[in-house]
Formats: C-alpha cells, sequence, structure tokens
C-alpha cells in the first residue's frame, strides 16, 4: 500500500553566515489510517519535519512523495495545488483569517479549490463546524470565541477539501486541558471515523508526551534526527 | 462572491480610515483633472469659436503667394534675376464671380465675396479711421456670423437705403454715432461717400468691434474707386479643420492665395498645443500623486496583513491568486475613488462654469467649460490603470512571501 506521505532521507539546511541545520537525513512514511506524533524538546526540528511534510517548506536534500507521487521538481504553484487538495494543515495558532466568520473561513479552502458550488460549500462547511459542535458559532467571527473554538475552526478548515492527511503544528500548545482533550478527541475520531479508501491519516508535533502516547505511533526527534523513543 | 473580491473588499471594508484617505486621494486626482480638462479645453473651443469661427474659414485675396515666374526661369536651369519692375496690375480677383461659381462646385462650402478698403470716417467733425468691408448680405450670412452680430437693426438693412453702413457697437460709440444718423467715408483715393448708418454689430471682440464697418459690396467698390472690385472671397468649410486642405486646393485652381484660419492662427495653434501638453502634465502629476497614496495603502494593508497571506498560501492558495487580492484592493480604492472624483469634477466644473470673467478683449463672459466624457474616460481610466501597479508592487511582494518563514516566525 502506497505511504500518504513519505520522505526519503530530507535534510533542511538554512543557509546564512553559520548554515543550520534543522532536520538531518530523516526518513519517515506513514499509512493511511495513521495517527503519528511527532515528539522532541524544543528546537529539535519536529515543525521543520512538519513543514517539510506539508510541503510547507522545500528540503535541501532528500524527497517527500505525497501519495506516491514526487514533489521535488514541483514549482510552487504545483506545491500549493496540491497543499490545497490533499493536505490539511492546523497550526499552534489558529491562523484564522480575522475579518470572516468561522463560516468563511472553513469555506476558504473550498473556494480555493474551486470544485463546489457555493451552497454545496456552505452546507459542508456548516456540516463540519455542526460535527465539532460549532454550529452556534458558524457565523462569528474568530475574535467572537475561545481558543478551544477557534481551534476547532482550524480543524474544521482543515478538513474542507476532505484532505488525505491531516499536518497540526502543536494544535494544543495554547489551549487548556478541557480544550486541548477535545481537539485531540476530534482528531483521533477524524482518523478513526475514516474507512477504506477515505481513509485519513494524521501527523501532529507536540510537546505533549500525554498526547503523543495517545498517536498510534511516535516520532522523536533530538538535534534533527531520529532518536530513540525516551521511556 | 467571487473569492479575490470577496477577500478584497473585506481588507478594505476593515480599514476604513486608511481606505477613506486612499478613495479621497484618488477621487482629488480624478476631480481636479476632469476639472483642469474642461476649464482648458472649455476655454480654448470657447477662444476659436469666439475669434476664429465668426470669420470666415478661408479667405482667398488678390495676392500671390510667391512673384510670379519669369520666362527665362522656365529655359533655363540657374537664373539670376535683379531690378525686376513687376507689371502694374488692376487690383483686386480677376473673375471673382467665375471663382465663386467653381469653387461652389466642387463642395468647399459656402462662398461670399468681399471688398476690404479702408476709409476715415467722419461724423460730428471728428475724423476716425475704419475698415470698410463691402459684403454681400444674402451670402454673407453663410460665411460669418454678421447676420446673427447686428444688436441694433439687420442685415438686410443695407438693402433700405442707398449707400447704407452697419457700425461696429465699438466704433458707434466711439464716434456717438446711432442708427439713423449720416456719416461720411473718405476712400483711399479720395472719394468721399455719405452713409446713413442702418445697424450695429456686436461680435464681443472688442478690436472687431471698434474698428470695424460693413457696407454692400458696390458702397465699398465706390469707395476703393473702383467698379467691379471684389479683392477677397470668404469661405466657410463645412468642417473647419478641413480649412487648411481646403485652402490648399483653392490656391492651386486660382493661384490667388487662400489664407485658412489654421495657417492664420498657426502661432495661436502652437500656444494651445504647449497649453495641452502643460495641462496633460499637471493632470498625470495629480494622478501620479493620488497613485503614491493607493500604492501607501495597499503597501500598508499587504504589511500588516503579512500572516493572512501566510494563511492563505500555507493553505494552498495559489501566489496568483493572492497577488490578484491586493491589485483588486488597489482597483477597489480606484474604482470607489474615480466614481466620487467624477461626481467631484462634474460639481467643481460645474462651479467654475458659473464664475463670471472679465477680459479687457472681450466681453464679460462666464468661464467656458466643456463637459466631455472623453475627460472621464480618460481621467478615470488613468485613475485606475495607476490604482491597479499601485496595487501591483506590494501584491507581488505579498505573493513572494514564504509562508514557512511567517509561521515559524509567528510559532
Amino acid at each position: 500500500m502506497t505511504p500518504l506521505i513519505e520522505a526519503r532521507g530530507i535534510t533542511r539546511i538554512i543557509d546564512g553566515v553559520t548554515p543550520t541545520t534543522l532536520v538531518a537525513g530523516i526518513d519517515f512514511s506513514m499509512a493511511a489510517g495513521e495517527f503519528v506524533a511527532i515528539t522532541g524538546p524544543s528546537g529539535s526540528g519536529k515543525s521543520s519535519l512538519l513543514y517539510l511534510l506539508g510541503l510547507l517548506d522545500i528540503p535541501t536534500q532528500g524527497e517527500v512523495l505525497v501519495n506516491g507521487r514526487p514533489t521535488r521538481d514541483l514549482d510552487e504553484e504545483a506545491r500549493a495545488a496540491m497543499r490545497l487538495s490533499q493536505l490539511g494543515f492546523v497550526f499552534q495558532f489558529h491562523f484564522l483569517l480575522p475579518e470572516f466568520s468561522a463560516m468563511e473561513n472553513v469555506m476558504l479552502p473550498m473556494r480555493a479549490l474551486g470544485k463546489r458550488s457555493e451552497a454545496q460549500m456552505r452546507k459542508r462547511a456548516f456540516e463540519i463546524l455542526d460535527s465539532l459542535g460549532l454550529a452556534d458559532h458558524a457565523f462569528k467571527r474568530p475574535d467572537q470565541m475561545s481558543g478551544g473554538q477557534r481551534q476547532r475552526v482550524a480543524i474544521a478548515r482543515s478538513l474542507a477539501n476532505d484532505p488525505l492527511v491531516i499536518l497540526a503544528d502543536e494544535p494544543t500548545g495554547n489551549l487548556d486541558t478541557h480544550s486541548s482533550a477535545q481537539v485531540l478527541a476530534i482528531m483521533r475520531g477524524i482518523v478513526d471515523s475514516s474507512r477504506d479508501a477515505d481513509r485519513k491519516a494524521i501527523v501532529i508535533v507536540t510537546h505533549d508526551l500525554d498526547l503523543a502516547a495517545k498517536a498510534d505511533r511516535r516520532v522523536h526527534i533530538v538535534d534533527g534526527k531520529i532518536a530513540a523513543v525516551p521511556d | 462572491m467571487n473569492l479575490v473580491l470577496s477577500i478584497a473588499l473585506t481588507h478594505v471594508r476593515a480599514r476604513v480610515r486608511q481606505t477613506i484617505v486612499g478613495v479621497i486621494g484618488v477621487a482629488t486626482g480624478v476631480g481636479f483633472s476632469v476639472m483642469m480638462a474642461a476649464l482648458m479645453e472649455g476655454s480654448q473651443n470657447d477662444f476659436v469659436s469666439q475669434l476664429v469661427d465668426a470669420l470666415p474659414h478661408i479667405s482667398v485675396t488678390d495676392q500671390r503667394r510667391d512673384p510670379p515666374r519669369q520666362p527665362s526661369q522656365d529655359a533655363y536651369d540657374a537664373v539670376e534675376i535683379r531690378g525686376l519692375s513687376t507689371p502694374v496690375t488692376r487690383p483686386g480677383i480677376k473673375n471673382p464671380y467665375a471663382i465663386i461659381a467653381s469653387i461652389e462646385a466642387w463642395g468647399a462650402g459656402a462662398v461670399a465675396p468681399s471688398v476690404q478698403s479702408r476709409a476715415v470716417l467722419r461724423f460730428a467733425g471728428r475724423d476716425t479711421a475704419a475698415s470698410v468691408i463691402g459684403v454681400d448680405p444674402r451670402r454673407e450670412i453663410y460665411v460669418s456670423k454678421l447676420g446673427t452680430q447686428i444688436v441694433e437693426g439687420s442685415l438686410n438693412d443695407l438693402y433700405k437705403t442707398s449707400n447704407a453702413i452697419i457700425l461696429g457697437s465699438g466704433l458707434a460709440r466711439k464716434i456717438g454715432a446711432r442708427v439713423g444718423n449720416s456719416v461720411t467715408l473718405v476712400g483711399g483715393v479720395g472719394r468721399a461717400v455719405s452713409a446713413n448708418v442702418v445697424a450695429l454689430s456686436h461680435s464681443g471682440v472688442n478690436q472687431i468691434d471698434e474698428t470695424q464697418s460693413y457696407t454692400l459690396l458696390k458702397t465699398a467698390q465706390i469707395l476703393a474707386g473702383q467698379t467691379g472690385l471684389v479683392n477677397e472671397i470668404r469661405i466657410k468649410t463645412p468642417d473647419a479643420m478641413e480649412a487648411r486642405d481646403i485652402a490648399l486646393r483653392v490656391e492651386r485652381e486660382t493661384g490667388y492665395k487662400a489664407l485658412s484660419w489654421l495657417e492664420a492662427n498657426e502661432d495661436l495653434m502652437s500656444a494651445f498645443q504647449i497649453r495641452n501638453f502643460i495641462m496633460f502634465a499637471v493632470v498625470g502629476a495629480i494622478l501620479l500623486v493620488a497613485s503614491f497614496g493607493t500604492y501607501n495603502i495597499i503597501s500598508t494593508i499587504t504589511h500588516e496583513k503579512t500572516r493572512d497571506i501566510a494563511i492563505m498560501k500555507s493553505i494552498g492558495l495559489p501566489a496568483k491568486l493572492v497577488r490578484r487580492i491586493f491589485v483588486v484592493e488597489g482597483l477597489v480604492i480606484g474604482v470607489l475613488g474615480v466614481v466620487i472624483g467624477w461626481a467631484l469634477g462634474f460639481a467643481m466644473s460645474w462651479g467654475m462654469g458659473q464664475v463670471e470673467f472679465k477680459s479687457p478683449f472681450m466681453d464679460a463672459t462666464r468661464l467656458p467649460i466643456l463637459y466631455s466624457p472623453l475627460h472621464y474616460a480618460i481621467a478615470g481610466g488613468v485613475a485606475l490603470a495607476a490604482s491597479a501597479v499601485a496595487g501591483y508592487f506590494p501584491a507581488r511582494k505579498a505573493a513572494s512571501l514564504r509562508p514557512v518563514e511567517i509561521i515559524r516566525g509567528a510559532s
């Protein structure tokens, strides 16, 4: 079975007076239906790895394949198109557009993809928000919602185009315990409820070991390299 | 609504104060440009209409542009001629009515004969130099505005009595004559004619009104001492701008000097060209300044929206779409500014049109304004193009942002 995301020996070095290695020769692969947690100390390169896996960054060496398709030779437009249609992102700071309502934020990727009618997009956006318990907040702007609600809207947005993989960078990093548990349960549910050809995968960057423990698999990063998971 | 437009409008709406400043900048630019153009072209048209339309478009006189060619010039390759005595010829255009019929035949326009002469006008013991123009009233009305410029009496009153004369209003005032008075005209050859003032004309141009008078052709011919004399043929062309070409043809066919109003006022036309250049330079500068305002605002929005741009790009919105958002924002400001600017320009033009302007050379008049859709289209088009360009550069910068750098920074 083709991995949804596969990294083959990826290295990312930032040029400068003193070049900085963020990720060094990592091999990684995740299959459909997997919930993978990337852990590691601050500055270890776990977010950088996530950005490389999510085609937000380009590896200095190595290759990332999405659903079996190599991405090294893709131009920025093609990478953006792949992000839009096959990947979903959730960041530590919700990163919602502040002037738009929850509905509009969720509709944004769908409108950019342009495969659904306005009515279909509205219906789908509302259904996703409803499934995440946000039906009453659909028409509120981010500043009218709590941190947990905003993060759930961000998850809803990541699901808008029905992506293969959701990449989450410290999605609970800014939330209280209750909201964190809620967000985690939603993510777990996304993987568990997806079926067959639609099976999704989630890769989550976190330093919360309790959260990581609930993942199917844990990848520990130290100094940009995969290390043994500590006890 | 289209995604690009929806985001652009939301950004613009969310920054009311900045948007208003930008819109005012563009509106002021467009408004002043429209007003300037309306005023400049209006005054130019008015000037042309007053000075040129009031006169025939082409004047064919009994002069030749070049001296007659000598037979020796045709016989030899190089000839030097010195002390040539030109033959004394009878003044006036030869066979004027045949020439008039010929010009009329090929549709050059309305044609009228006239006699130009100078005379001393004697009234109440005072002598005043005046220009006496002999006209054929039935033809004259088609080549000049004399018929409509009669303020007392009528042009046809010239037929009422023998030796009737129409005085320019300024000339009548200067000598103190009124309709019904009798004045004495003394021509260049010393012949005196007594004429009755039957009407007064008023062109609005002081230089004309204070020096010119009109009689029938016959009276002017008597003053000039030559019966049958016609020393000027006046032509009014259907299109004033074709006068130069028609004059060339008339001159080629008749051999007489045919001077179009364009040629006669060549220096004035050059002045208008310079004036138009200055006008477009000023209008361009106004719009350029307004576009800097738009650039500044879109730049600020782009800067403030760096994080949003990163979000959109990380989700997968293509760079060209992000670029379009900011160009459309510039255009939204531009469109609002243009619409308000048009209204402002119209209002200012109307207001300027109400200002009364007094010239020492012409009658008191309101400032002439030309309401031309072309001015609105040009000002609007340039402002929109400037807004799009002003939006494009920040937009290009926004589109080239690498989202990961912003996200990394925010994290």
